[in-house]
């Protein structure tokens, strides 16, 4: 038995890849949408993965320092250093903000690092594509690449201006905003550092207070004010666990005894999947059933109006003796070649324009394959209404009268 | 092969119930013999179509009796159980237009009925082309339907109409599309093919130019016919 879909399709070949191109930018969109969400969880694990921590250590009942803000003191890591398990402790505050290049302005996230020795610090980046790692205490920086800096470019943070000195790839925030690194004093500095009208005020204020400016106790108001111009706080301590050491184990160690919350890996990918982007990901999924809807209606009118047109066959077809099945496989397949033609034009737009989306945008082989079923099902389903009307055609509508 | 041509007995037809009820046969008695063709003619409103598709296995009728070859097809209210293989295997359909399926080519549109039928596609081609030779339009075997003459058109929903070897060809209003020289080949080719494969023709008509070549004719007026001589010309 020749195929009835396929000699229709061949017949009728412009009308199916143009409807096929129409759907299949939309199914584009679709898997696009479905990267977009990819990107955003595969950022929250690249940021994980990029601190080479196993544990983060934070102020006490906060779900920093990703998710929250968290302040503890700088000089905490000492303490859990020393802890049983702990392999190493290294100190980081992290900064979103516009830094400034020249005329332009980047948003991104600033690192403070702790100073030591390249690779052996938790929270350094990994790896570099170019130049080198930070070797002076001060107004050095490493950009991550999709910043648009390059080396030896000046950038501002705040009012110290910093050298580009090595540049590092896929060090994003878990909003996909790229890193820029600087030594840790500079950062806390970054941090809480005031203009100058509001740091003249506040030391106006404290010189006002009769507290802190005793003209018994010389030398107070200067200690007072010193200690409002510093900042003493970063934002996590990033741990590395000795090896055979559970981190859960060593997690419950710091809670009891530094009163400070601990999360392992798993437990802070929780947060980052499950709390930070849980909202952006409900998003996503109410685009993808819209689009899904769509596609589904789409095809459905198409598949609809192609059998509209073959009504008069139809009617010839069951006259002579076709079979309903061979009539519904029929209607069937043409959705089913649409869906496979949309598919096709689908991944290759989306294969093409992802690359050209601000934020990174991940299209797994699994998506695809999920995508590719679930759009056979669309157009089987769409198809439905199209057979139902093809098998209520009435034979005699061929004989007229 | 054709067997014994189509009898009709007693035949009628009551669309709806009650005081609505409305009888567009009331009695039609009709014998076609294997190799004749008759025309069936009549105004409009008089019950042909109802005929034609009771005939076809379309429509059931309401009382009477179908002979179909050697086969009773409907006995007072009984029905053989598979209609669409009694369509598909003892009658054959030539409409006023071909209704060629137009995304299959000349040989496939002929081919398609043996191949619903299970026919290998080969030995299905096979009998096509055979029907088409027959028919003078085997050198468009592979011409799409739109690519076809009007009288072409018509010769291939002929050879569709036979490929199966009917005992039975209904022909609505075969020639009235088309102009006086190809109706009269349209007319001829039915006499040829009716003789050749032993199939009754019945043609519904209301074509004058074709109404003196049958040999017998019914005329169906209010739901009842009545048989007459025709002037059979031109095909003897």
């Amino acid at each position: 038995m020749i195929s009835l879909a396929g000699r229709d399709i061949l017949h009728a070949w412009g009308k199916f890849v143009f409807t096929g191109m129409g759907l299949g930018l939309l199914i584009g969109v679709t898997l696009v949408m479905a990267g977009v969400y990819r990107g955003m969880v595969d950022d929250g694990k690249a940021l994980l993965d990029n601190s080479g921590a196993d544990m983060w250590v934070v102020q006490k009942d906060t779900l920093g320092p990703y998710a929250e803000s968290s302040s503890i003191h700088d000089d905490l890591y000492r303490g859990i250093r020393a802890m049983p398990g702990i392999g190493h402790a290294a100190n980081v505050t992290y900064l979103t903000m516009q830094v400034r290049q020249d005329a332009r302005d980047v948003r991104a996230m600033v690192v403070g690092i702790a100073a030591g020795e390249a690779g052996t610090m938790a929270g350094w980046p990994p790896y570099l594509v170019a130049g080198r790692q930070i070797t002076r205490g001060h107004y050095e920086a490493v950009a991550d690449i999709a910043t648009g800096f390059r080396l030896g470019d000046r950038l501002t943070i705040r009012r110290n201006q910093y050298t580009v000195v090595g540049l590092t790839r896929r060090m994003v925030s878990s909003s996909g905003d790229p890193m820029v690194f600087i030594p840790l004093k500079d950062a806390q500095e970054a941090q809480f550092l005031k203009d100058n009208d509001a740091i003249w005020q506040s030391r106006r204020r404290t010189e006002a207070n009769p507290a802190f400016n005793r003209p018994g106790v010389p030398g107070l108001l200067d200690a007072v004010i010193a200690s409002q111009s510093t900042n003493a706080y970063v934002n996590a301590v990033l741990v590395r666990l000795k090896p055979g050491h559970a981190p859960d184990e060593v997690a419950e160690s710091i809670h009891r005894w530094k009163r400070l919350t601990v999360y392992t890996r798993t437990q802070m990918e929780d947060i980052l999947i499950g709390k930070l982007i849980a909202t952006s990901s409900k998003q996503i999924g109410m685009f993808l059933v819209i689009l899904a809807i769509v596609s589904a209606a789409i095809v459905a009118f198409i598949i609809y109006t192609l059998t509209m047109d073959k009504i008069r066959e139809i009617a010839v077809l069951k006259l002579i003796g076709t079979r309903n099945r061979t009539i519904a496989a029929m209607i069937m397949q043409q959705a089913l070649v649409l869906g496979v033609i949309g598919f096709v034009v689908g991944k290759i737009t989306a294969t093409f324009v992802a690359p050209l989306f601000p934020k990174y945008v991940l299209l797994m082989p699994s998506d695809s394959v999920a995508g590719f079923f679930a759009v056979l099902a669309i157009c089987a389903l769409a198809s439905v209404v199209a057979i139902r009307m093809a098998l209520k055609v009435d034979p005699a509508e061929a004989i007229g009268g | 092969m054709g067997g014994k041509g189509i009898r009709i007995e007693g035949l009628k037809k009551r669309y709806g119930s009650g005081d609505t009820a409305v009888d567009a046969l009331k009695g039609v008695d009709m014998h076609v013999a294997p190799g004749e063709v008759v025309g069936l003619i009549g105004p409009s409103g008089s019950g042909k179509s109802t005929l034609l598709k009771c005939l076809g296995a379309v429509i059931d009728p309401t009382v009477g009796r179908m002979v179909l070859g050697d086969e009773i097809i409907f006995d007072d209210g009984w029905k053989v159980r598979n209609l669409r293989a009694l369509r598909r295997d003892k009658i054959g359909f030539v409409f006023q237009a071909p209704y060629l399926i137009p995304f299959l080519d000349v040989t496939d549109n002929v081919a398609l009925l043996p191949m619903l039928a299970g026919s290998p596609n080969a030995e299905a081609r096979a009998k096509a082309l055979e029907l088409l030779t027959a028919l003078d339009v085997q050198h468009r075997a592979r011409a799409m339907p739109s690519q076809l003459s009007g009288g072409e058109q018509q010769r291939v929903a002929i050879a569709r109409g036979l490929v199966n070897r009917p005992p039975v060809i209904l022909a609505d209003e075969p020639t009235a599309p088309l102009d006086s020289e190809r109706a009269m080949a349209v007319v001829r080719i039915l006499n040829e093919m009716a003789r050749k494969f032993e199939t009754a023709i019945i043609v519904v008509t209301h074509d004058e130019k074709i109404i003196p070549t049958f040999k017998r004719i019914y005329h169906i007026r209010d739901g009842v016919t009545h048989e007459e001589a025709g002037e059979g010309r031109g095909f003897d």
